[in-house]
């Protein structure tokens, strides 16, 4: 293959300048030829016929007059079957295999093929005269749990392509060439079960995109009543250090109502990705019975990981996010953490001596987060089928203050916010998301109103409990005290919940809807208490009662009961 | 081939500059008679980090490519010694410089880590029972200028059953590093031990190079099946040193003047931590000043962002509230039946204390449930939480459970039945 070449003529920590002889594309792909190693990068900036590269790698040993290559084509990951359950680097290496042939450490220069060299049973589902177009089905293979679809390249032109020849059904291997296909002008393209695309391009081979009306269930009765998300949606989870931000989101990524979850572990500890890679293989889904690292993909480039890679790593998981909405499925992407692409992006602006925007982030980042999330999406498909991508992205605020650029630019542009607090993790409450200055714009599994009138009952609370702190107990109305105690109570049986205990860690939407309305009936019926004790000894008791509530088993008659003998405590105190 | 140079063509800061062909980035080379490290290469123009400082540099000192990185030898004699943060003996021991490893090599495949599942016990109790050291971890001791940090980390490194201690000193005081060197020959951990010391008076690039070189030893004994802990003190100045190498390099600052790259820098080093599957392990317990008792500063907010859990160390003791060790889980379920319950249970009580001393402090009327607390809480304190203290984990756990009996019913400490049943101290009861 002829490759556009250059040479090495500047290195600044991971930029490498480049003199070209030819022409190239920005945000092509090219190699630094290093020794015997070949470097990944990827141009960003040409400047009077000098290319500056990122690289993927550490730059160590570069020197002036370097060869370099270009291949001509933008930052790209492989899709085709063989991609669930799969382990990959920010640039879709596949860190088991590489750990196979390298060791303990990631050597620099090493890139494998990301599908497995595998066969599948392939069975076609167009004849040849038959006309397609980009991102339509020729055929498909089971891959797991999931008829997984052959489609025609999403990069080939958009016009009618008539089939000239496909293989009949039969076991094949993932590159074997399985069809031809013929646009009007007489090109032809042979086709495989797999192909490249653009990361940083969204796939957008469907028919119509459209609102995200349907609630995603995570199980989490905070989220999924209070604060919830929707399929096709995007939300995001600012928090300070040791919040809760990466548990919430394994939470998230194990009882989430959706086909496949892709996580992008982007800048963080190596060792929670270790956790998620020994713990969901032996975790059983509940929905299909099969193991949850089936309907999983990890992207993982931890924080001592290449920084460049770290910007790949999120466009690398949106990009297989889209690739599986493309089959009709609805797809979870989970980033973690935003903050560290963002300041990925920092230092490359730095390095390009580029003018700074607040707190020397570039100017560009609003737009680049924006664009991020605008990649999530509910759509139907031209098939007619409905399928979605939804985005959560982690936040991490420098000192925990949710004023600066990377939260503000990201709030602007998702659908719900769930902030952590830390007040609620240093009290152990969990989830720590904050149930008053969180928010979310989907519609949730419960009536509306009735959650608003929830919430205003904890946000009175919440102010009865700032007016204690000054006047003390004995300065306020018992009236006022049981409203204080109600908030409490909705906090501690309702929006905490606990993630250790078999039971309660997951609570289905009937389960939820049920709870809710027996806490709604609390909240809202008014008690003939007058003694502040005999107040906080009816809500301890009360607490205890739906405490144990949640530890049991749901559909079981003891459930009913306990629900039964809640109903008799709190009817016994009420006024009506 | 070695390539000497004459004409320096830039002196700024630390930094030299001179025309020269062929060098890599990365490199190492002599200017006059101090190391220097290759940092930015444009054309000809070749960047140099001198190590020792610039000052009294000339233009026509000869600069020498040696074509090679920075590298530190690695054997069995390096134990017992202490270095420079450049790999110069500090002691009277001969330069080693047989067996060069590179400093600062690829990070380990996280598909090849395991969950770490070994305590380390250090006879704190504060450590052992309510934040449990884990091997492999990465855990800072946050704490303000003044407090007795050092002193506790060279009382852990004595007392860790470990095989091999490193320990990164930069920017420490000259006292504090006899200190240290005092504390460990007196203990006799020295004959395992090997120090990279940067003090406070030498020059500041030779501090970043501290916890590379630490790291790079510590991960060959790993390696090599010995189970090593990494102390690095105090990585605020590691931090400054960074800060002050950037600004020369004019790049922008982002935070307090700190460099974009600070967690990326933070990381890549905290991130050695691990535990080989079939080979050794490296912990690395740190310390990060934090400049006014502000843990929202950018060096102990970013390091919290990396690291798994934190010592706050106020007062001269370990605050149970602040501290945190993300990995205890893994390891508290299986050292004794009632680990986990009682330090929940008594962290759980000695909240509720603070809640009656601030109300005591404000002047509301004590109850007998307050006056139980603010005895038991005075008892944690002076039984538990200080820092003299020094009792394995059995026995810390049998004074809780002594504790607990003597300010309160069982019934009071909402701990299990059972396990009230099992482990309630039954002499003190019948009192």
């Amino acid at each position: 293959m002829n490759y556009i070449t250059g040479n090495v003529t500047g290195v600044n920590g991971n930029l490498v300048s480049v003199h070209i002889d030819g022409s190239i594309r920005k945000n092509e792909v090219g190699y630094i030829l290093v020794d015997d190693k070949r470097l990944k990068g990827e141009i960003i900036r040409v400047n009077d016929g000098i290319a500056d590269m990122q690289i993927y790698e550490m730059t160590e040993g570069i020197k002036v007059g370097d060869k370099a290559e270009f291949t001509g084509e933008l930052m790209s990951v492989e899709l085709g079957p063989g991609l669930l359950s799969q382990i990959y680097d920010g640039l879709q290496n596949p860190l088991p295999d590489l750990a196979e042939k390298c060791g303990f450490f990631l050597e620099r220069g090493e890139y494998l093929n990301p599908i497995p060299n595998k066969d599948w049973d392939f069975t076609p589902v167009v004849a040849v005269g038959d006309t397609v177009r980009p991102g339509d089905t020729i055929g498909t293979v089971p891959e797991g749990l999931f008829t997984h679809r052959i489609m025609v390249p999403f990069g080939l032109s958009n016009e009618d392509w008539t089939i000239e020849s496909i293989v009949p059904g039969g076991t094949y291997n993932v590159r074997d060439n399985i069809a031809v296909i013929k646009n009007g002008k007489g090109a032809k393209e042979t086709l495989s079960m797999v192909f490249s695309w653009p990361i940083k391009k969204p796939i957008t081979c469907y028919a119509q995109r459209l609102r995200p009306d349907e609630p995603l269930i995570t199980q989490i009765r905070c989220i999924d009543t209070f604060l919830p998300i929707a399929k096709g949606g995007t939300f995001c989870v600012p928090g300070p250090f040791g919040a809760g931000k990466t548990v919430l989101q394994h939470m998230e990524a194990k009882n989430a109502d959706v086909d496949i979850v892709i996580v992008a572990a982007c800048g963080e500890r190596a060792g929670e990705v270790v956790e998620i890679l020994k713990e969901f293989p032996e975790l059983v889904d509940p929905r299909t019975g099969r193991s949850l690292m089936e309907r999983t993909i990890i992207i993982c480039n931890t924080s001592s990981m290449p920084v460049a890679a770290r910007e790949a790593s999120v466009y690398t998981g949106i990009t297989l996010a889209e690739y599986y909405r493309q089959m009709g499925l609805s797809v979870l992407m989970l980033a973690d953490s935003t903050s560290r692409w963002a300041q990925a992006m920092r230092e490359m602006s730095g390095r390009l001596e580029e003018i700074p925007g607040d707190e020397a982030f570039p100017a560009y980042l609003e737009s680049v987060i924006a664009s991020f999330y605008e990649r999530a999406g509910k759509v139907r498909l031209n098939d007619g089928q409905i399928a979605s991508v939804t985005i959560g992205g982690t936040v991490s605020p420098a000192g925990g203050n949710f004023e600066e650029p990377v939260t503000q630019a990201t709030l602007k542009v998702v659908g719900a916010f769930h902030g952590l607090s830390r007040e609620r993790s240093d009290a152990r409450k969990y989830p720590s998301i904050h149930p008053i200055d969180s928010w979310s714009k989907y519609a949730g599994i419960a009536d509306g109103a009735k959650v608003d009138e929830a919430r205003n009952i904890l946000i009175r609370s919440t102010e009865i409990n700032q007016m204690m702190k000054v006047v003390g107990e004995e300065g306020i109305s018992a009236e006022d005290y049981i409203t204080y105690q109600k908030g409490e109570l909705l906090d501690a049986a309702y929006l905490q919940q606990d993630s250790f205990d078999p039971i309660d860690a997951a609570c289905g939407p009937e389960r939820q809807l049920r709870e809710f309305r027996v806490m709604y009936d609390i909240l809202t019926s008014t008690y003939a208490l007058e003694n502040k004790n005999d107040i906080r000894m009816f809500f301890n008791e009360l607490r205890q009662l739906l405490l144990d509530w949640h530890t049991i088993e749901f559909n079981t008659e003891q459930f009913d009961a306990q629900e039964k003998q809640i109903k008799a405590f709190y009817m016994s105190k009420s006024c009506e | 081939m070695q390539k000497v140079y004459t004409k320096i063509e830039s002196i700024v800061g630390n930094v030299v500059s001179v025309r020269a062909h062929g060098i890599r980035n990365g490199d190492l080379a002599l200017v006059g008679n101090s190391y220097a490290n290759v940092i930015k290469l444009d054309n000809d123009l070749v960047f140099l980090q001198v190590f020792a400082g610039t000052q009294g540099v000339s233009t026509t000192d000869m600069v020498k490519f040696l074509g090679k990185p920075m590298m530190v030898s690695y054997s069995d004699h390096l134990l017992g010694r202490v270095f420079t943060g450049s790999g110069v003996p500090r002691d009277n021991g001969p330069a080693l410089t047989e067996n060069m490893i590179p400093i600062g090599g690829p990070s380990v495949n996280p598909a090849r880590r395991i969950v770490p599942k070994k305590m380390i016990r250090t006879g704190i109790p504060m450590i052992d029972v309510f934040n449990t050291l884990v091997e492999s971890q990465k855990l800072p001791i946050f704490s303000v200028s003044g407090e007795p940090y050092n002193e506790l980390l060279a009382r852990i490194a004595m007392q860790a059953e470990v095989d091999v201690i490193v320990l990164g000193g930069m920017g420490l005081k000259y006292d504090d590093y006899l200190f240290f060197r005092e504390t460990l020959e007196k203990s006799g951990a020295m004959g395992h031990t090997v120090m990279f010391v940067h003090t406070a008076s030498d020059p500041t690039v030779e501090c970043t190079l501290v916890p590379d070189m630490a790291l790079a030893v510590a991960e060959r004994f790993a390696l090599d099946g010995k189970r090593v802990l990494v102390l690095l003190t105090d990585m605020t100045n590691f931090a400054d040193a960074q800060k002050e190498a950037a600004i020369t390099m004019e790049q922008v600052p982002s935070n307090r003047g700190y460099p974009g790259d600070l967690y990326s820098c933070l990381a890549s080093r905290y991130e050695k931590a691990v535990d080989f599957e079939g080979a050794g392990s490296v912990t690395i317990l740190s310390v990060t000043t934090m400049p006014g008792d502000d843990v929202t500063h950018p060096v102990p907010d970013n390091t919290g962002y990396i690291t798994e859990g934190q010592y706050y160390l106020k007062g001269g003791r370990i605050e149970p509230f602040g501290s945190l060790s993300r990995l205890k889980q893994n390891v508290n379920g299986t050292t004794r039946s009632d680990h986990r319950a009682l330090m929940d249970g008594m962290i759980k009580l000695y909240s509720a204390y603070k809640e009656s001393l601030e109300k005591k402090a404000m002047g509301f009327l004590m109850s007998d449930w307050d006056e139980k607390l603010l005895k038991y809480g005075a008892l944690f304190e002076s039984e538990l939480m200080d820092l003299r203290v020094n009792i394995s984990l059995e026995e810390a756990l049998d004074l809780g459970w002594k504790i607990l009996a003597e300010c309160f019913e069982p019934n009071e400490t909402g701990l299990k039945t059972n396990l009230i049943q099992e482990r309630w101290p039954k002499e003190l009861n019948q009192n």
